[in-house]
């Protein structure tokens, strides 16, 4: 006769030696405790919500004579708390093209990555580079396709292509639009604000790369959700290279130098009489 | 918000559509063209979600090549409009697409039409029509103005009041719009009327 094996099924630990204890170890059913709350899909919602970091964020990118510029800060924060200072928010998808990162860090760098591999495969298939507007529109059907079900991605995908600098902005709507000047995060309204007021087509590199350091910095000031270093690369037609990473801190001292303050009254000895 | 409208004309149809690409309060791009080309005769004027849009639209536009390269013909806009209209119906009751569509076409031996079909999939043949916020201005515009026999100049005349008013009397105006025209030499842009202009594109 066959014996069949239910070791597997035996607890590792022990039941109780006590046998009157005995019938409510084994009469009560497998359970987990539930959190208390009326509502479990919101509450779900909100816990998911909360394991989302990077959802504030400041990102820029632009198109100028030579070449377009990307900057973003560095910072993570699940609500107020800030979990980490030290995100690389541009992710480096080949040596010319560029992703920024805003929305849920793991969706962005997921199918950033993921882009990275389809860009490599077209390049072998094909025996030249993607184009930008392609690779764009390639991360665009697939964020179309997993449209409402909880995707956060908002990316501008910047680089170097045979017609010259490309800029897109794609976002988990299936929202994809062809620019020369895009800033994305909470950040944004305030890094628009210096960017536009600062630019021009004729910059140079340098130029581009202060107002690119100084738009991010300025986000960072008045946004309490982004922070860290502001980094900055530029994209030429070699490909991209990364200009700078300034602690925005140290920037606020090199912008705004600290004044010596003005005495007005020396305390002094006052003379016995 | 988005404002699209359209009407026909003597022997025209034209489509308008604003040019922004809005995200609740930042405006990323005031030079969205937002008016698909189908095909040689044919318009799509579109609003609605962004992403929606533009896949939509697209597949559409494909869908419309694909018959003209197997049967040699190409779709007569009526036809385009009942295929639109019945995309949008399937997809209602399984993953809708959030598009309003202003269709205009011109046939060799019917002329121009106009057909505004909604996202919930009704079909219409109209002589004018609007969506968005946009279209309470431009409809009561037009209802007060618009003639069958207009010629394309006083058209144009009444797209700027139309574009005018919406400008002046909208709180969330859109700065731009995009005029495109359809008549027996094809579908093409017509003007652009723009009060910002974005920094020019390399």
């Amino acid at each position: 006769m066959m014996k069949i094996d239910f070791s597997g099924l035996e607890p590792s630990v022990p039941f109780k030696a006590n046998a009157d204890d005995l019938d409510d170890e084994i009469l009560a059913a497998p359970s987990f405790a539930l959190p208390v709350t009326a509502d479990f899909d919101g509450f779900q919602k909100a816990a998911v919500q909360m394991v989302k970091p990077a959802k504030g964020t400041t990102t820029l990118a632009f198109i100028f004579k030579e070449g377009v510029m990307v900057a973003a800060d560095s910072r993570a924060s699940m609500g107020g708390y800030i979990s980490s200072q030290s995100v690389k928010k541009i992710i480096e998808i080949n040596p010319y093209m560029l992703g920024t990162m805003a929305g849920g860090a793991a969706d962005c760098q997921f199918w950033h990555r993921n882009l990275g591999i389809k860009c490599r495969l077209h390049e072998l298939a094909n025996k030249r580079r993607i184009s930008v507007a392609g690779a764009s529109k390639l991360l665009a059907n697939i964020l179309y396709s997993y449209r409402g079900m909880g995707l956060s991605v908002g990316t501008m995908i910047a680089g170097w292509d045979e017609k010259g600098p490309g800029l897109y902005y794609v976002d988990s709507e299936g929202g994809r639009l062809k620019g020369t000047r895009f800033s994305v995060g909470s950040g944004s309204p305030y890094a628009y604000g210096v960017l536009d007021s600062g630019y021009r087509f004729d910059l140079s590199v340098e130029e581009a790369a202060e107002l690119a350091r100084r738009s991010i910095y300025h986000a960072t000031f008045r946004d309490g959700a982004s922070g860290g270093v502001a980094s900055v690369y530029h994209v030429g037609p070699n490909g991209w290279t990364k200009l700078s990473g300034d602690d925005v801190g140290e920037l606020h001292y090199k912008y705004y130098p600290v004044e010596p303050t003005t005495v007005e009254q020396e305390m002094a000895e006052v003379p016995m009489a | 918000m988005e404002s699209v409208f359209g009407l026909v004309g003597k022997d025209f149809a034209i489509v308008v559509a604003d040019t922004s690409a809005v995200h609740s309060i930042l405006v990323h791009k005031t030079n969205e063209d937002k008016i698909m080309v189908l095909d040689s005769h044919k318009l799509m004027g579109a609003s609605g979600e962004t992403g929606d849009r533009a896949q939509f639209t697209e597949y559409v536009q494909k869908n419309v090549a694909l018959y003209q390269f197997r049967n040699g013909i190409p779709l007569t806009n009526a036809a385009a409009a009942n295929f639109t209209r019945g995309e949008l119906a399937t997809a209602l009751r399984k993953n809708p697409y959030q598009v309003n569509i202003i269709l205009a076409g011109y046939d060799k031996d019917v002329g121009p039409s106009l057909y505004f079909i909604d996202y919930i999939a009704s079909l219409h043949k109209v002589d004018k029509a609007a969506f968005g916020y946009g279209s309470y201005f431009a409809l009561a515009m037009m209802d007060r103005h618009y003639r069958r026999d207009m010629t394309v100049e006083e058209a144009i005349e009444l797209v700027d009041k139309c574009i005018m008013e919406i400008r002046s009397r909208l709180v969330i105006a859109p700065p731009n719009f995009v005029i495109k025209i359809v008549d027996k030499d094809g579908a093409r842009d017509y003007a652009w009327r723009e009060s910002i202009k974005d920094a020019p594109t390399a």
